[in-house]
């Protein structure tokens, strides 16, 4: 004989215990995708790599050996021991470059994906909480952003605020913004009519308690996804900035950056110029497959067939 | 549809205003005092200074030198480079060819294998062909295209030597621009051998641009293709014994051409973007380089109308991929 669960067994579940089954549900779908579980793998050795990086590379990033200009990786004929990766121009160990490199990406997309997410999910719980001529101008301001090329939009923004990492970042979080505001937007305007909203309200829950307490915690599934999406990006979009010369200056280890300084050497020495676009590229695809593995996960209604 | 068009049209009127409000306010709030900046490094008299400033309208309110702009603007007046003095305009145009020609070479690859392999993707759910294509669409999808396109140089055009490092043609060759788009005036042209080399020119650099789209169409295409393959009307279609070839090649991709023809057109925005960073590996002569080496070169003007244009062509563009989607689609046009 099976008993009914009493109301009450229902009702005591915690906040946290809530949380854990979320959690527990949330893994249990995420690791269905292989791709995702792989991607979230090499993202986690990224992260380790740019924590302990002083500890991991075998020499700092920006010391030349000036008796090992140039010197091959080590299983190719001339490699050294000491340069598992081999040298750049001027005798820094390529190795130890990308290691220290990690620690840009990951600052510049948690750094990006910060403003822009903040900045969007501000503006979209604006526009789609008060609607009206608010809405209108907004999401006009947005649609002009829009209008540019990213990549342009940012390179400009740069050109004005001087060429430098944070100025990148600052251009990059404000290109990739309306695409934040636009997705709150869309998504308070459909969590806003329902009646738990309603019933806040009839509570006597303000306008700011009603956005940030009551909506957008039910909002936050396809924002979550955008900010994977867009954090691949900023890592793709700060790398050609470096390598364009607008982003992190050198001696900077950014991925990017070195690889600007290694294209007079593309005929000459293959190694300086195929790893940094190769970490440049496996840490965007681990973020990518990491995103298509939350899409799915979080969000059932988006999931590609 | 005359009504869907003109709505369409008036909603672009606030966006294009934004853009040159961005594109006049960009110049003002760079540092520094523009007239100086003209003036270049041997500096100006404070008379000259003054004279110059009421020249160019300096010595206004701000509202009325942004009418002025927006006036000179309509006469097609964008202003001169301040490094070659020419307008603006015609240098844009000079190069503008070079862009379009390797853009539409761009999406015609993005198209021609991407539409094919989603489709066969689709049709063959799971199988290692769908597997492979599928990791191949998402590492397309993650390539910085600057690093793919120096990899491209360092195989085919070093080591194996099929292919030229940059420009669009042989310098061999020299004949006058007729249409501006290589291909064609070199077959106009009657050279031996030109044709060839402005091919080659242009491949590598077109199959870099092509990547990302190319992934995007692939894999959109694949999930329009899905689930158009599980509509009612696909059944009905099998269960009447209709052949799979024509199930798939009337009646499903032609509805799923919808949203991929849409995907499509939106890739003009990523081609401009790529094209920035193709063209500068390439050195190939078209609007991107020339952006970046005004950029570089802090040749303002320039920059300013480059970027308005750019901006216009991507949102006339887009006007035009909304109104094919209308044309295409009657549900979108009679709502």
């Amino acid at each position: 004989m099976t008993v009914a669960p009493a109301p009450e067994a229902v009702v005591r579940l915690s906040d946290a215990a809530i949380r854990r089954r979320m959690l527990a549900d949330f893994w249990f779908h995420f690791r269905q995708n292989r791709g995702a579980v792989i991607g979230l793998f090499v993202f986690m050795l990224m992260v380790l790599a740019a924590v302990f990086a002083p500890l991991l590379a075998p020499h700092d990033p920006t010391q030349q050996f000036r008796d090992a200009l140039l010197a091959p990786p080590v299983w190719q004929e001339g490699g050294r021991s000491g340069f598992i990766l081999g040298t750049d121009a001027v005798g820094r160990d390529m190795l130890s470059r990308l290691i220290y490199g990690a620690q840009y990406s990951l600052f510049i997309g948690v750094v990006v994906v910060a403003i822009a997410l903040i900045g969007g999910i501000v503006i979209g719980l604006l526009a789609g909480f008060f609607g009206g001529w608010v809405d209108a101008v907004i999401m006009r301001v947005m649609d002009v952003v829009l209008a540019f090329p990213s990549l342009l939009l940012a390179l400009v923004l740069v050109a004005v605020l001087g060429p430098g990492l944070t100025n990148a970042m600052i251009a990059i979080a404000i290109v990739y913004q309306p695409h934040f505001a636009r997705l709150t937007r869309a998504a308070v305007m459909g969590e806003k009519a329902r009646e738990y909203v309603t019933a806040a309200r009839m509570a006597g829950a303000g306008p700011l308690r009603l956005m940030f307490r009551t909506i957008l915690p039910n909002c936050l599934a396809p924002l979550i996804v955008q900010a994977t999406l867009s954090f691949s990006s900023a890592v793709l979009d700060s790398a050609a900035l470096g390598f364009l010369g607008m982003g992190a200056q050198p001696p900077a280890s950014e991925w990017g950056t070195m690889l600007a300084e290694a294209r007079e050497f593309i005929l000459r020495a293959w190694w300086v110029v195929t790893f940094p676009g190769l970490a440049i590229l496996v840490s965007v695809l681990a973020i990518n497959l990491m995103g298509d593995g939350l899409r799915d996960a979080l969000d059932p209604k988006l999931k590609r067939s | 549809m005359f009504r869907f068009l003109i709505g369409k049209i008036l909603y672009l009127v606030p966006t294009f205003l934004g853009i040159t409000i961005i594109a006049f306010g960009f110049v003002r709030v760079l540092p520094g005092d523009p007239v100086l900046l003209m003036a270049g490094e041997r500096g100006i008299t404070p008379e000259r200074h003054a004279e110059l400033s009421a020249q160019l309208g300096f010595d206004k309110p701000i509202w009325a030198q942004y009418l002025d702009f927006l006036g000179r603007l309509m006469h097609g007046d964008l202003g001169n480079s301040l490094v070659t003095k020419k307008p603006v305009l015609t240098e844009f145009l000079a190069l503008f060819p070079a862009t379009v020609e390797l853009g539409l070479m761009a999406i015609l690859i993005a198209t021609l294998i991407g539409v094919p392999v989603g489709v066969l993707a689709a049709i063959k759910r799971g199988s290692w062909f769908d597997q492979i294509s599928m990791t191949g669409a998402l590492i397309g999808f993650s390539m910085p295209i600057f690093w793919w396109g120096l990899l491209l140089i360092i195989f085919f055009s070093g080591i194996l030597q099929w292919t030229p490092v940059s420009g669009r043609i042989s310098l061999l060759y020299f004949f006058p621009p007729v249409t501006g788009f290589m291909l064609i005036d070199s077959l106009l042209s009657g050279q031996k051998g030109a044709f060839v080399s402005a091919l080659s020119h242009l491949i590598l650099p077109s199959v870099v641009l092509a990547t990302i789209p190319l992934a995007v169409i692939a894999r959109q295409t694949r999930s329009a293709m899905l689930e158009v393959m599980g509509e009612d009307y696909v059944r009905t279609a099998r269960a009447k014994g209709m052949p799979t070839a024509r199930v798939v090649g009337v009646h499903a991709l032609r509805n799923a051409m919808i949203p991929v023809i849409t995907t499509i057109g939106l890739q003009i925005g990523v081609l401009m973007a790529g094209a920035i960073l193709t063209e500068t590996i390439f050195s190939w002569p078209g609007i991107g380089k020339w952006m970046i080496d005004s950029i570089s070169r802090r040749d303002y003007p320039v920059v300013q109308s480059g970027l308005l244009l750019i901006a216009a062509l991507v949102m006339v563009v887009n006007l035009l991929v909304d109104l094919t989607y209308g044309l295409i689609n009657p549900r979108i046009r009679h709502k």
